[in-house]
């Protein structure tokens, strides 16, 4: 056996000099083209919750923290952590902490059992994507909750329960994490504050007469509630009345003059559905 | 005569010699990242961009160093370290310079760092060069072989996550349900692409 141990060695040398080659031109280029990270982003980072729901308006955590340690977000703006975690962020960065904004989500819809009637009898799988892709849904109204308990499944936090064919949102467990208003094929489900207010439990952009066949209590965008309002809070657009949060005044003048009781109070200390289960 | 071979090859990369449905290269993320079309599409774009540069580099390499000095056969070793580094390289370059890009790509950069697609890709068209008589296969011909590789991969990826966005919604067996019924798509996706079987070869002789 004759070895020819140039040709071993030429190629041994040929693919340790190119490791070392592109290693020598990775170690460079890592250091002229390093990224300067933000340490303050990277604390407050460490003292949020971690769930990445996006409830405070940035993409997941690390974007909050991002805004955060530049001072262009609040403290306070997380649900999740809730005053705590306002707190440890406020402390990480030297500021107030200030009150936390607490969300829930509500699903703009009262059409139970009593109040609509189903088209047909639904008997494909138990998911509202899927029967809201058959025609116009199942349930006399396009527009509302199909009751198939999507989000209740959804939900991380066990805050939904379907309840006579319409989902309810129970704002105690409710942490404001947006995973049932992405979830919602019909999206209804949307974020209020939890504060004292009125809001318009139905979503049904029909006209009056259509909507009012479809559901005892849809909005039939008679623009009542709007011309009672003193705050200009209420809005009518497309048959379907909408209540400004920011300028709600809680004096339910539009709850107390809604023909069709689509209006209704929203009590911070109240249980949502308890108030509302039949 | 340069411009229809090079047509041919980049509608061959893409229908007949798909690397995903027709040779079973980069099968990892074409079951992984297809549950939504937008990762989809950001892994495709991701993983042609790093075809086109793999080849670029990996080409001149082969035929300038390893070739003349019978190293041919080291090519393997050679071309995985060569596109980890340029994959490393490419992403420190992304988060400096177009951190809007890196933000959307970057994520699936290091997944492709050693996928056997670019491999496959990079070494794969090593052959044709010897192979193919009708013309003569060049540097160009091996760029826009892996530039319709990639977009043969974004064509497949689309494709596969509509059907598995339709999936969604079916009432599947439950001892199928998952990866096993994902397979069986994929093959019958795979077996669709059958159909385009010799049909760039009668646009041009490929030797």
């Amino acid at each position: 056996m004759n070895f020819d141990f140039s040709s071993i060695i030429f190629a041994v040398v040929v693919v340790a000099g190119m490791g070392l080659l592109i290693g020598l031109i990775l170690a460079v280029s890592a250091a002229v083209m390093a990224v300067k990270k933000d340490e303050t982003a990277e604390r407050v980072l460490e003292v949020l919750p971690g769930a990445n729901c996006g409830a405070c308006g940035f993409s997941g955590c690390s974007g909050y923290a991002e805004a955060l340690s530049k001072g262009t977000a609040k403290p306070g703006l997380c649900p999740v952590g809730g005053e705590a975690c306002a707190k440890d962020v406020a402390a990480v960065l030297g500021v107030e902490a200030g009150a936390v904004e607490y969300k829930t989500a509500l699903v703009h819809c009262m059409g139970n059992c009593d109040n609509t009637q189903d088209k047909a009898i639904y008997d494909g799988i138990t998911s509202c994507a899927a029967a809201a892709r058959i025609g116009a849904g199942v349930t006399s109204c396009s527009y509302g909750c199909i009751g198939l308990g999507d989000c209740e499944r959804a939900c991380p936090y066990g805050a939904i329960s379907v309840c006579n064919g319409v989902a309810l949102v129970d704002k105690d467990k409710c942490r404001g994490c947006s995973v049932c208003v992405k979830t919602c094929p019909r999206h209804i489900i949307s974020f209020v504050s939890d504060k004292d207010q009125a809001v318009v439990r139905c979503s049904n952009k029909d006209k009056g007469a259509v909507s009012r066949k479809a559901c005892a209590v849809s909005c039939i965008g008679c623009k009542k509630c709007e011309k009672v309002c003193e705050a200009g809070a209420v809005k009518v657009t497309d048959f379907c009345a909408f209540v400004d949060e920011s300028k709600c005044t809680a004096c339910y003048k539009c709850v107390e003059n809604c023909p069709q009781g689509c209006i209704t109070l929203f009590d911070s200390d109240k249980d949502d559905t308890v108030t509302l289960s039949v | 005569m340069l411009i229809k071979s090079l047509v041919a090859v980049f509608l061959a990369a893409i229908l007949t010699e798909n690397y995903v449905l027709c040779k079973f290269l980069g099968i990892c993320p074409f079951l992984g990242v297809s549950k939504k079309l937008n990762t989809a599409v950001g892994m495709s774009v991701a993983v042609t961009f790093v075809m086109v540069l793999a080849t670029a580099v990996t080409f001149p390499i082969y035929t300038y160093l390893l070739l003349p000095n019978g190293l041919d056969y080291l090519q393997t070793i050679i071309f995985i370290l060569i596109i980890a580094g340029l994959v490393q390289l490419v992403e420190t370059v992304l988060k400096k310079y177009i951190p809007s890009l890196y933000k959307s790509l970057g994520v699936y950069l290091p997944l492709i760092t050693t996928n056997c697609c670019i491999l496959g890709v990079t070494m794969l068209v090593l052959q044709k060069v010897t192979t193919t008589t009708a013309y003569t296969y060049t540097y160009g011909h091996a760029l826009i072989n892996a530039l319709g590789a990639g977009i043969g991969f974004l064509v497949a990826m689309v494709m596969f996550a509509g059907v598995r966005g339709k999936m969604e919604n079916c009432d599947i067996p439950k001892s199928l349900q998952g990866l096993p019924i994902t397979l069986v798509a994929a093959s019958l996706v795979s077996l669709s692409f059958l159909g385009f079987a010799g049909f760039v070869d009668k646009l041009i002789p490929l030797g």
